[in-house]
């Protein structure tokens, strides 16, 4: 039995041996919340300090045992906070304390069996290294037919079939043209029809020719107006529209 | 009068024998008699005859070369007179400084493998990392997959290597856990025979 269970402790809400507490808090008699859980940490300690040699024995049963009370405090202290836990009895929890002591001390005891083991054999000497690497199995290849390898080999030479570059070869004419070129359509004519302007341009040039339209509208230098959706777009001078009767609609 | 030749050949098994000694000489980890059965393209049953043999030729007190059955399978080492000088040449930093902690690991591991190291940190009531990390690094244990779910952590098993530094031939040569430390009830006892004699 090490000294844990007989560490004398003056707490405001209890005062007597550590086992004695145990007892009282696992029979209810004690709230685990009132239980100033630092200031038997700090008994322990003490006390530790007075021996001049550590007794780990008693540390480790020590800090099992107020983890375990820490744990029925935390409990106590916030009911709702785990479910699985908070159903757990006094009774209960000792047991669970009793097994998981059970479990470390197994453990421990497989620890001193492996050091004691370790001790036997220390006059073993062995070599430790990588193993040579294991031969590759060798691949043979079972007999071929010469017509057929050359069947395979003219495949091989056969030049692949050209790669369209055609979605690469997109142009876009720059704004500008079509910014100069509207101006000077304007300068000749007060207005003119867009899609009659641009119905001769391909796809591309006619997105591009839109767009200095668009331009053109923003900087103020024509007026748009379409009298329903998908009707010509009819261009005009900005100047010459003020007072039109045509809706203006801006891009 | 002439007497047919009678041709002289050594013991078959012998010279399987000889082929099995020079396989574990190359060999830097225990071979099992399976791989040694399929390097030799032999069966089993001769290859343990050869072994028997090797066995008895290398023994302590008759070689300083010493054959043993270790880690699930045979290899050579060292005879224990030749420790001493051994250890005045080469050093064994496998098992060299292990902490209880690491032993601690270690038997977890050895026991209750795969395991994960929140399962060793439950068991030992501290943190495993480091423990782990310095066993993965000495090749006494490997990881093992992972736990199920997602996020799963990995899973460590013990090596061969673990075997053969504690002599074991398997890891079914640890002592049973049933053995070893008290049970829950007669520490749930001695708990309770403190605390009730304390409070009559």
């Amino acid at each position: 039995m090490t000294a844990v269970f007989d560490l004398p402790l003056d707490l405001d809400a209890f005062e007597g041996p550590f086992d004695l507490l145990l007892t009282l808090v696992l029979k209810e008699e004690l709230e685990p919340a009132e239980v100033d859980i630092a200031a038997i940490v700090t008994a322990f300690v003490e006390r530790l300090a007075e021996k001049d040699q550590l007794d780990l024995e008693a540390c480790g049963e020590f800090l099992v045992l107020i983890a375990s009370l820490l744990e029925l405090k935390a409990r106590a202290l916030f009911p709702d906070e785990d479910a699985e836990l908070s159903e757990l009895e006094p009774e209960e929890a000792a047991e669970e304390l009793a097994r998981r002591l059970a479990e470390y001390r197994q453990m421990k005891d497989a620890a001193a069996w492996l050091t004691e083991r370790l001790a036997g054999e220390r006059e073993r000497y062995f070599r430790v290294g990588p193993s040579p690497l294991a031969p590759r199995p060798e691949r043979t290849m079972a007999a071929q037919d010469p017509q057929q390898l050359a069947v395979a080999l003219r495949a091989l030479a056969e030049p692949p079939p050209p790669v369209s570059l055609s979605h690469m070869g997109l142009r876009f004419p720059p704004v500008a043209q079509f910014l100069e070129r509207f101006r000077a359509v304007l300068s000749r004519r007060r207005r003119f029809d867009f899609d009659a302007e641009v119905g001769g341009l391909n796809r591309v040039e006619q997105a591009v020719a839109f767009l200095a339209l668009l331009e053109l509208r923003k900087m103020g230098e024509v007026a748009l107006a379409q009298a329903e959706p998908f009707a010509p777009i009819r261009v005009s001078r900005a100047d010459s529209e003020r007072g039109a009767e045509w809706i203006v609609r801006s891009a | 009068m002439d007497r047919p030749l009678r041709l002289i050949t050594a013991n078959p098994v012998d010279q399987l024998a000889r082929t099995v000694e020079a396989l574990l000489v190359v060999a830097s980890a225990p071979l099992s008699v399976e791989e040694l059965a399929q390097a030799t393209d032999d069966d089993a049953v001769r290859i343990e005859t050869a072994l028997g043999l090797l066995s008895d030729r290398y023994r302590e007190g008759r070689s300083g070369i010493v054959l043993e059955h270790v880690a699930g399978g045979y290899a050579f080492r060292a005879s224990r007179e030749a420790a001493a000088a051994c250890g005045r040449l080469f050093e064994r930093p496998v098992e060299r400084g292990l902490s209880q902690a690491a032993l601690e690991t270690l038997a977890i591991v050895g026991y209750l493998g795969p395991c994960s190291r929140p399962e060793i940190a439950r068991l030992r009531g501290v943190a495993a990392d480091s423990a782990v990390a310095g066993l993965l690094e000495r090749g006494l244990i490997a990881e093992a997959g992972r736990d199920d779910g997602p996020g799963g952590a990995v899973r460590y098993r013990t090596t061969p290597l673990f075997e053969r530094v504690f002599g074991l031939e398997n890891i079914a040569a640890l002592p049973r856990l049933d053995d070893l430390g008290e049970s829950a009830a007669e520490i749930r006892e001695r708990l309770h025979s403190v605390a009730v004699g304390k409070t009559a």
